[in-house]
C-alpha cells in the first residue's frame, strides 16, 4: 500500500520539453539497432536466400526462387523434426517437475542460504557447456553408481519398455539425450521460477490457509496462478534452445536420436548443401515461434510479450 | 457469558518461544463470544504472535485455546472456524474480488458461495466492485474487501492484525464506525490487535494491554484509563502524572494522607494496592485544575502552554521542579500565561495510586509521562 501512496505523490507534471530537441533516445538507440542489423537481420535474409539459392559449393550457387525445396526438406527431415520438439518438451516437462520444487524452496524457505543456493545453481556455467555434457558420458557409463543403481532397482527394465534404453547400457539412448537436455537448461528454468517464486507473498498463502485451503488447494489456486509467469518464461527459455540442441544428441544419443540441430549442423559443415541447410533452419525456426505463440497465448500471461 | 458459553474463547496458559526470545509467557485470557475485544500494545509484546497462535498460523509452545469447550489448538489453521483480517490485507491479486471473498466459501464446498459473497460485499457496501482486481480498488476499499473475506464465513471468531495500519488518519477514522457498526450487525466475536490506544478505547468493549509477552491488564477502556494497574498501562494509555509520594495515615471518611515531597495531599483509600506505602499518586491532566478548586492543591509556575481549540494544555513546575501536564477545558475559566505563579488542585479520589517499586517510565511514549 505504501508504493500506492507514492504513486499518488509522484505525478508531477513532466518538465516542458522543447520539440526538436529529442533526438538523445534515438541516438541511444543507433548501436544497439546497427547490433541487430548486423547480426541478426542481415543473417536471416541471407539464410533465406541461401534457401532459395541452387548450385553447388564448386560451382558457386544462383538464385532461382527454388521454393520447392521447403516441401522437400520437410518430408525428408520430419522425423529428426519432430522428435526434436517432444525431446524439448520431455526435458522441459522434466525440468519443471525438477526445478519447481527448487525454487519454491529456494525462494520461500531458504533464508539466510537462498543466495548460496542461486550461486550453487549458477555456479555450472563456469564450465563449458561441452565438458558437462561429456561429464554425462561418465556419469551414465556401464558399470558406474547410477548405471547400478538403475539396474539393481530394475528400473532399467521400466526404461526398455518405455523404449528409452535398449538392452542393460544407459548411454546412447534417448534417456541419456533426454537427461542431458534436462540437465543443461535446468538453470533457465530454475531462476525464472525462482524470480516469480520469490516475489509471491508469504502472506498470500497465510490467508489461503486462514480460508479453509488445504496445501494442495493453496498451490493449486495461490501459488501456481501466481507463479505462472515465471512459469512460461521458464519452460521458453528450456524449450527454445533444448529444440535446436546438436551437442547432446551426438555425444549421449546414437543414429536412432539424431536431432534436428546435428541434422543442420551436419548439412551445413559436412555435406555443404546449403540450401537445404537454410531451408531446414526456417523450417525450424517457424515452427518454434508457432508453437511459443500458440503457447503463450494459450497460458494467457500478458506480461510476456 | 454464563448463558452462552459455548462461543467464548478462552487462552489457556498459552506460550510461544522462539529461538532466541519467548514472544509470549504462558497467559490466560478469556474473550465472551459477540464482544469486540482489542489487543493492545507497543511493537514486539506478542499481541500479534498470540493471535497468529488464535488463527492456527503459529504454533503455540505450551498451553491451550479453547472456543467454548473445544480445545482447537491442534486443529490446522484451513481446518479452524477462525478467519483473519491481514495487516496488508493479504487479497489474491490475481482473482476478482468477488472470487477473493468467495475464496473460504468455495474451498469448503459452500454451493451458494458466489450469492453470499455477493452479499457480504454489499455489506461493505462493495458490491459494485465484484468484477474488479484488488489493485484497481483503494488501500480503504480493499480493506474492506478483506473484511468480507473473513466475515462471509462466519467464523467464530474474527481475528484483525492491524487492519486500519495503512489507511491514512481520516480514512481510518471512518472504517473505526465502519468495522463498529458491521461487528454490531454480524455479532461475531472480534479480535483487534494494534498499537494506537486510541484506536482500542474508542472501538472496544474490552481491552487487553500487553507487554514484552506478559498480560498487563484486561477490562474495559473506562477501567484502563482511570484505574490503571501498572505504570505501563497507566503511561501508555494516555498521558499521566506520577507524583512520588509516601502514605501517612488515616485522614477518615475514606481518605488517607499522604505526603508529595514535603507537601500533604489526601487520596482515596480503596485506591492503596495493598500493604505499600511509597507510591505514585497518579493524576491525569484534566483531572487537575488551574485554581484552588479542589481540596488538593499544589503551588507551580507555568512553563508551557498550547491552546488546542477545546482545551489548552499547560506545563506546570512543581517546588521540587517536576512538570505536570493539566489539561484545562475552553469553558471560560481563565487562562494562565507562561511564567505566571499558579495553584494546581484536584479531588481525592480522582487520582489512581500505584506501587512505586516498579519502573516508572514503562510504557513512556514521548510525550506521555511525567513523574517526580
Amino acid at each position: 500500500m505504501a508504493n500506492m501512496a507514492v504513486a499518488v505523490g509522484g505525478t508531477e507534471a513532466p518538465p516542458p520539453r522543447r520539440a526538436g530537441r529529442n533526438w538523445v533516445p534515438y541516438a541511444l538507440l543507433v548501436p544497439g539497432l546497427l547490433f541487430l542489423a548486423f547480426f541478426y537481420a542481415a543473417p536471416m535474409v541471407t539464410l533465406g536466400s541461401q534457401s532459395l539459392q541452387e548450385g553447388n559449393v564448386y560451382d558457386g550457387y544462383i538464385l532461382t526462387g527454388n521454393v520447392g525445396i521447403y516441401p522437400e526438406t520437410l518430408s525428408e527431415y520430419w522425423p529428426h523434426l519432430f522428435r526434436s520438439l517432444g525431446y524439448a518438451a520431455s526435458a522441459t516437462f522434466f525440468g519443471l517437475i525438477l526445478a519447481y520444487p527448487l525454487a519454491y524452496y529456494m525462494a520461500q524457505k531458504a533464508g539466510r542460504w537462498k543466495n548460496i543456493m542461486l550461486i550453487l545453481v549458477i555456479a555450472p556455467f563456469f564450465t563449458s557447456f561441452l565438458i558437462r555434457t561429456l561429464a554425462w558420458r561418465i556419469i551414465l557409463s556401464d558399470g558406474g553408481v547410477v548405471s547400478d543403481v538403475v539396474q539393481a532397482s530394475g528400473f532399467d527394465h521400466v526404461l526398455n519398455f518405455m523404449g528409452l534404453t535398449q538392452g542393460d547400457t544407459l548411454l546412447n539412448s534417448k534417456f541419456a539425450v533426454i537427461a542431458g537436455l534436462t540437465y543443461n537448461f535446468l538453470p533457465f528454468m530454475i531462476l525464472p521460477l525462482f524470480a516469480a517464486l520469490d516475489r509471491l507473498d508469504p502472506r498470500l498463502m497465510e490467508a489461503a490457509r486462514d480460508l479453509y485451503a488445504s496445501g494442495w488447494q493453496t498451490f493449486r489456486r495461490v501459488i501456481w496462478p501466481l507463479s505462472l509467469p515465471g512459469v512460461v518464461a521458464g519452460t521458453l527459455l528450456t524449450f527454445i534452445p533444448a529444440a535446436g540442441d546438436y551437442i547432446n544428441s551426438r555425444l549421449l544419443g546414437n543414429t536412432q536420436t539424431v536431432m534436428i540441430g546435428q541434422v543442420i549442423d551436419s548439412l551445413f559443415l559436412r555435406v555443404l548443401d546449403f540450401p537445404k541447410a537454410a531451408a531446414l533452419s526456417f523450417i525450424l525456426l517457424v515452427m518454434i515461434v508457432a508453437l511459443v505463440g500458440f503457447y503463450v497465448r494459450k497460458a494467457g500471461t500478458e506480461e510476456l510479450v | 457469558m454464563a448463558e452462552n458459553p459455548s462461543g467464548d474463547l478462552r487462552l489457556v496458559q498459552l506460550s510461544k518461544e522462539f529461538d532466541t526470545f519467548t514472544a509470549v509467557h504462558p497467559l490466560d485470557l478469556t474473550i465472551p463470544q459477540g464482544e469486540f475485544f482489542a489487543l493492545l500494545g507497543p511493537s514486539g509484546c506478542g499481541k500479534t504472535t498470540t493471535l497468529r497462535m488464535v488463527a492456527g498460523l503459529e504454533e503455540p509452545t505450551s498451553g491451550a485455546i479453547y472456543i467454548g469447550d473445544t480445545d482447537i489448538s491442534e486443529i490446522k489453521a484451513f481446518k479452524r472456524n477462525v478467519n483473519t483480517v491481514f495487516q496488508n490485507y493479504a487479497l489474491f491479486p490475481h482473482m476478482r474480488i468477488l472470487d477473493n471473498v468467495a475464496f473460504g466459501l468455495k474451498r469448503r464446498g459452500d454451493k451458494n458461495a458466489m450469492a453470499k459473497a455477493q452479499e457480504a460485499l454489499e455489506l461493505v457496501e462493495l458490491g459494485h466492485t465484484a468484477k474488479k482486481k484488488p489493485n484497481q480498488l483503494s488501500g480503504g476499499m480493499q480493506q474492506r474487501v478483506a473484511l468480507a473475506r473473513a466475515i462471509v464465513n462466519r467464523p467464530d471468531v474474527l481475528l484483525l492484525d492491524e487492519p486500519l495500519g495503512a489507511l491514512d488518519l481520516k480514512l481510518r477514522r471512518q472504517m473505526q464506525i465502519e468495522l463498529k457498526r458491521i461487528q454490531a450487525d454480524v455479532g461475531i466475536t472480534f479480535i483487534h490487535v494494534t498499537h494506537d490506544q486510541e484506536e482500542a478505547m474508542t472501538m472496544a468493549d474490552s481491552v487487553a494491554v500487553m507487554n514484552a509477552g506478559r498480560l498487563e491488564q484486561v477490562g474495559s477502556p473506562a477501567e484502563l484509563y482511570d484505574r490503571p494497574a501498572s505504570t505501563f498501562v497507566a503511561n501508555f494509555l494516555g498521558q499521566s502524572n506520577l507524583l512520588t509520594s509516601r502514605i501517612t495515615g488515616d485522614a477518615g471518611e475514606g481518605l488517607s494522607s499522604a505526603d508529595c515531597h514535603g507537601y500533604p495531599i489526601l487520596v482515596a483509600t480503596e485506591n492503596i494496592p495493598d500493604g505499600v506505602s511509597d507510591v505514585f499518586v497518579g493524576v491525569r491532566p484534566e483531572k487537575f485544575r488551574l485554581g484552588r478548586h479542589g481540596r488538593n492543591q499544589l503551588k507551580g509556575t507555568v512553563t508551557d502552554d498550547s491552546f488546542t481549540g477545546v482545551a489548552t494544555q499547560y506545563l506546570v513546575r512543581l517546588p521540587w521542579g517536576f512538570e505536570v501536564t493539566v489539561i484545562q477545558p475552553n469553558d471560560g475559566s481563565p487562562r494562565a500565561k507562561v511564567g505566571e505563579n499558579v495553584d494546581i488542585s484536584w479531588e481525592p479520589g480522582s487520582e489512581f495510586i500505584l506501587d512505586a517499586s516498579q519502573d516508572e517510565d514503562a510504557g513512556m511514549l514521548d510525550t506521555g509521562l511525567r513523574h517526580g
